[in-house]
């Protein structure tokens, strides 16, 4: 997988999964500021992600993550894909 | 001691949604039960219930909401705004306005989807939202949230009783100075397959297939109750904030008596005894006597023993005098709502004391001898209603009662 195609999958999920339009979901967004994304949210949204890709996020790797681009980035380290 | 009258009502039934839809066809005796849709009901043993259809949780709620709770949930949520509307939308002080907000259940379908997930994929994927979507306080907690009422709240969970419980509650809080508003309600969304089978195993559930005939209280030919959701929301209030603010009062909440049967888990008391204790104080609290009742809302479920029993207890509790006073259960056109029935029947008396339309029971075919009083059979009556009482009676052997008055300043 590209991480073109990548980073339109994770912001589709996370679009569907934290029910904001897809169109505020890009890479700078922040979860908390600009998506009203909660803690419990992001667990959900997580949940989300790993299941579509099959992969494993551990909590405390999602410490750190504050943006939709951390959150790609994490899964395209997961998946192996370049940037 | 304050006074309290009821200035909104917003039922969410199977019979109708919002109080115009709802009140025309309950008084038009039209059943809301069907063949179960929600999910294919083939193979078990009872395959209709009452459902509320056509309501959609984006119309109440935004779509993140929605998703974050159940839809005991969702009905409680349209329930309470289609009550304050109704109530013109008060302006009040939020921190002296309270939620009293029942269930019989909770949010067992969210229960049951996440342990599939615990299930078939482990405990890592059961969802974050789990906890706070099936307890049973998720509704008196988010009805907070949507008006931002940071007064006295509290869901109390007493099975088929709990909506009356929540009603005489709320009451309660305003008599004695506690809270000016409450939004006193119930909400139940628990037809499926697990609830059916459960309640179909109790022998509780009717065998009728038949949809439309198969809840009939008072009838000797009942076998059973018609297992319903729905939601039912009242805005109670202070009487003089209500009328100094020129509100619609429906009727003045008088009084409400609360007992247990201390018996059996399920059965009534087959003497009515735990019935007639909370009837006894609903009238002693509304400082009335038995000869003043004008109308009952029965609880009336269609099982053999609540009938009978509940026949017993407004006998004993009214004397010669019962056999004068109109008693229908609204149940035969909404089936049972668990814990909603309480707070939506309590609508419904308020109603028939505004307009002095009793709504009938319908389904009323052949008359049981253990069941004699005038059950407003087939077709509803309008009359002269001063006072009605609404009887709710739950498993745990609760009961509660709520008396309502036409208001006079």
């Amino acid at each position: 997988m590209e991480m073109a195609e990548l980073e339109q999958k994770v912001c589709k999920i996370l679009a569907d999964n934290l029910s904001v339009p897809e169109d505020q979901v890009t890479p700078a967004a922040r979860f908390q500021e600009d998506l009203d994304a909660d803690s419990l949210d992001l667990v959900e949204a997580v949940l989300a992600l790993e299941e579509e890709f099959g992969v494993t996020i551990p909590e405390e790797e999602m410490e750190g993550v504050k943006t939709v681009g951390q959150a790609i980035q994490l899964v395209a380290t997961k998946l192996g894909v370049a940037a | 001691m304050n006074r309290v009258v009821v200035t909104g009502f917003g039922p969410v039934t199977p019979v109708g949604v919002g109080v115009d839809v709802f009140w025309e066809a309950l008084t038009a005796g039209r059943s809301g039960i069907d063949r179960i849709q929600r999910f294919d009901p083939s193979g078990l043993p009872v395959q209709i219930a009452g459902e509320v259809r056509n309501i959609s949780p984006d119309d109440w709620m935004t779509p993140k909401e929605a998703k974050r709770t159940d839809r005991a949930v969702h009905l409680a949520i349209a329930a309470a705004k289609l009550a304050w509307a109704d109530a013109g939308e008060p302006s009040v002080d939020r921190a002296r306005t309270g939620v009293m907000f029942s269930t019989g259940i909770g949010g067992l379908e969210s229960l049951l989807k996440q342990h599939l997930v615990l299930l078939e994929k482990g405990p890592d994927r059961v969802s974050p939202f789990m906890v706070p979507m099936l307890m049973p306080n998720a509704a008196a907690g988010h009805v907070a949230m949507a008006f931002g009422f940071t007064g006295p709240n509290a869901c109390i969970t007493t099975a088929c009783a709990a909506g009356s419980h929540a009603v005489g509650e709320a009451f309660r809080l305003i008599k004695y100075g506690l809270a000016d508003v409450c939004i006193a309600g119930g909400t139940e969304a628990s037809v499926l397959p697990l609830t059916v089978a459960g309640f179909a195993q109790m022998q509780a559930l009717t065998r009728n297939p038949d949809p439309e005939k198969a809840s009939r209280p008072f009838d000797k030919d009942r076998d059973g109750f018609v297992l319903s959701e729905g939601a039912g929301a009242l805005v109670v209030e202070e009487a003089g904030r209500a009328v100094s603010r020129g509100a619609r009062i429906y009727a003045e909440v008088c009084g409400y008596g609360a007992s247990a049967d201390a018996y059996h888990i399920t059965a009534p008391e087959p003497e009515g005894l735990g019935a007639i204790q909370a009837l006894q104080a609903a009238l002693e609290e509304a400082g009335e006597s038995p000869d003043g009742v004008d109308y009952i809302n029965a609880h009336g479920t269609s099982t053999q023993l609540n009938d009978a029993a509940e026949t017993r207890a407004v006998k004993k509790t009214l004397g010669g005098h019962a056999y004068r006073v109109a008693v229908s259960s609204t149940k035969s056109m909404t089936g049972h709502m668990l814990g909603a029935a309480g707070a939506v029947e309590a609508g419904v008396t308020a109603m028939a004391v505004h307009t002095g339309r009793m709504p009938p029971t319908i389904n009323y075919e052949t008359p049981d001898e253990e069941c004699d009083l005038d059950y407003v059979p087939n077709q509803a009556r309008q009359g002269d209603v001063r006072l009605g009482l609404s009887n709710a009676f739950g498993f745990g052997g609760h009961n509660a009662v709520v008396a309502l008055r036409r208001f006079e300043d």
